[in-house]
């Protein structure tokens, strides 16, 4: 298998990474390597076998629907880069 | 007393409560020592001064009873620390300071410790050398140069370097324990769900686990006590009986049974680590254990299976990082070019690299080929594990396949980077608890650990293993200061 330009393209779109193409050569070079590694689970017969989703094996807790924090909203905005008021500020979306 | 950062957490603890000691003595010779090894870059935020006053306050009204009173601790900047700046070691989190506190830390403030600073660790924990830290390199005191494992680089590094009595880490693929491999001292990974994730940045969420890294292993026992306690906010946290580890440690282990896993025998393995581990299953025995070969037929599929699932959640988690609601933020000509530049400028080549990895092996049409198949495999590593539990109590194994290494050398082959973590990754991928205790040197006088893994919430039975081996094996650091001038 092997990862090429236009793949490594599709992939940082999907992360939202912006990728040069000097920084995708990189990348798909680095990619390949770890894929080759990667394929040797290709060994293994896995066709009755179940996924391991978690390794605790518990159910979740319930717990009562109540609100337990209350007036976080200058906590949560503490940190934002740009903000006015008690909203976070983004570049213009709509025109 | 000149000898304070010399002693053990335990010792002090000891010294505190007779009175022998105050905290703000002690704090002030860790902070003092910190503050002359700042060549290791094992901090990434120092807060000195509010130690300092926090010592003082406790000794005008000290509460001896508490299991940590007036120690002083520096953690791994990968737990949220309230009011003081928390990074995971990234250039996107550089000005995040968090407005809670994680659930692990807060289990050590309320039995009395006192925050010393924030540690160096590899960016969002993603490394096995501390060199994919946004804040630099940190140095090994054990030699010039040499790299402290990873990633709680920085912790391993201030332990073994005497600047903190103890300190916690995480470890997703085998950060606690490598890292205290190559420094000489103690870390233990407990049981998937044994301690809070709440308020740590997460990496992989099936995967992290925070545990204690230390001198000894009485220590790490001690503050494992501390740690591990269920939560609420955690809803992988685990409800189970908690032992009081420190107080039930034993060095009696006579009859108990250890596995020798014969799949670790690695090609291309050095001779040393090979000599190491049979010298390892000598100590065990002198200890009264029986030793039984055993078969982890899988484990050679680890590692390939980690580096699908990590990345996988690793992509879905570093999601939120996106220059809005919190962290580093590049300008952008319209709000998708600033999603792209803020995390192509703020996250370093190993995270973009992992979270490129992840979200191809999530993508349409790749989901069922590699992350599927690698929960499927997970699922076989688990069960070599539950099938080996039927005969053992415990497995013994070498925790790393070499010594530190040297800064730089492997930083251009991510594959011989991941290869690191290859005795300890299966532990992770399986949910259970493993140690490395320092068992030796190599030819350079560079440490080696042994690692004890253990069944599910068996904490106990691998801290009494190691506490028991420690003794015969009476390992010696060899650190020299040369870093002090």
């Amino acid at each position: 298998m092997s990862i090429d330009l236009k793949t490594i393209k599709h992939i940082s779109k999907l992360s939202r990474i912006s990728v040069d193409e000097k920084k995708a050569e990189k990348l798909a070079g680095d990619l390949n390597s770890i894929f080759d590694f990667i394929e040797k689970l290709n060994e293994l017969k896995t066709d009755n076998v179940e996924p391991l989703t978690s390794v605790a094996e518990t159910t979740l807790k319930l717990r009562s629907d109540e609100v337990k924090s209350k007036n976080l909203r200058d906590q949560v905005i503490k940190n934002s880069p740009n903000e006015n008021e008690d909203y976070f500020v983004v570049p213009k979306v709509i025109e | 007393m000149s000898d304070i950062t010399k002693q053990s957490l335990s010792e002090l603890v000891e010294n505190i409560k007779s009175k022998k000691l105050s905290s703000s003595e002690v704090t002030k010779a860790f902070v003092e020592r910190s503050e002359k090894s700042k060549e290791l870059n094992a901090y990434i935020t120092e807060d000195y001064t509010n130690a300092l006053n926090k010592a003082k306050k406790f000794d005008e009204k000290p509460n001896l009873d508490l299991k940590l009173p007036g120690i002083p601790m520096a953690v791994k900047d990968l737990f949220c620390t309230r009011d003081l700046r928390t990074t995971a070691g990234s250039k996107i989190l550089n000005n995040f300071v968090p407005t809670y506190e994680s659930t692990v830390t807060q289990n050590i403030w309320n039995e009395g410790a006192i925050l010393m600073g924030k540690l160096n660790c590899d960016e969002f924990a993603m490394g096995s050398s501390n060199e994919t830290s946004f804040f630099g390199n940190v140095q090994n005191p054990i030699d010039k140069n040499l790299v402290p494992g990873g990633s709680s680089g920085g912790s391993s590094s201030a332990v073994a370097a005497q600047l903190t009595p103890i300190t916690i880490g995480t470890d997703t693929g085998g950060s606690i324990r490598q890292p205290a491999s190559f420094t000489g001292t103690v870390g233990l990974k407990p049981t998937y769900g044994s301690c809070s994730r709440y308020g740590i940045v997460a990496f992989a969420s099936s995967l992290d686990q925070a545990g204690p890294m230390a001198q000894n292993v009485k220590d790490c026992a001690l503050l494992q006590e501390v740690i591990s306690t269920y939560d609420e906010k955690d809803s992988t946290s685990i409800d189970f009986k908690r032992n009081e580890y420190s107080k039930e440690l034993t060095k009696d282990i006579k009859g108990k049974k250890i596995g020798i896993p014969k799949e670790y025998r690695v090609d291309g393995m050095p001779k040393e680590i090979e000599d190491l581990w049979k010298k390892g299953i000598e100590y065990a025995k002198d200890c009264g254990a029986e030793i039984i070969d055993i078969s982890l037929p899988h484990t050679n599929y680890a590692l390939p299976t980690y580096y699908i699932v990590a990345p996988a959640e690793a992509s879905s988690n570093l999601a939120r990082y996106d220059g809005v609601k919190y962290g580093f933020r590049a300008e952008g000509e319209n709000l998708i070019d600033m999603y792209e530049k803020t995390r192509s400028e703020g996250f370093g080549a190993e995270v973009q690299r992992r979270i490129m990895i992840g979200t191809y092996v999530l993508s349409s049409g790749y989901y069922d080929a590699y992350y599927l198949k690698a929960q499927k495999v997970r699922k076989l590593i688990k069960n070599d594990f539950d099938d080996a539990y039927k005969k053992v109590d415990a497995i013994l194994t070498p925790s790393t396949p070499s010594s530190a290494f040297k800064i730089g050398e492997k930083t251009n082959d991510p594959v011989s980077m991941y290869l690191n973590d290859i005795f300890t990754v299966p532990v992770n991928l399986a949910g259970l608890p493993g140690i490395s205790i320092p068992a030796g040197h190599d030819g350079k006088g560079y440490p080696l650990g042994l690692q004890i893994i253990g069944k599910a919430f068996d904490e106990q039975n691998i801290l009494n293993i190691a506490y028991a081996m420690e003794e015969k094996i009476n390992f010696k650091n060899n650190i020299n200061d040369w870093w002090i001038k």
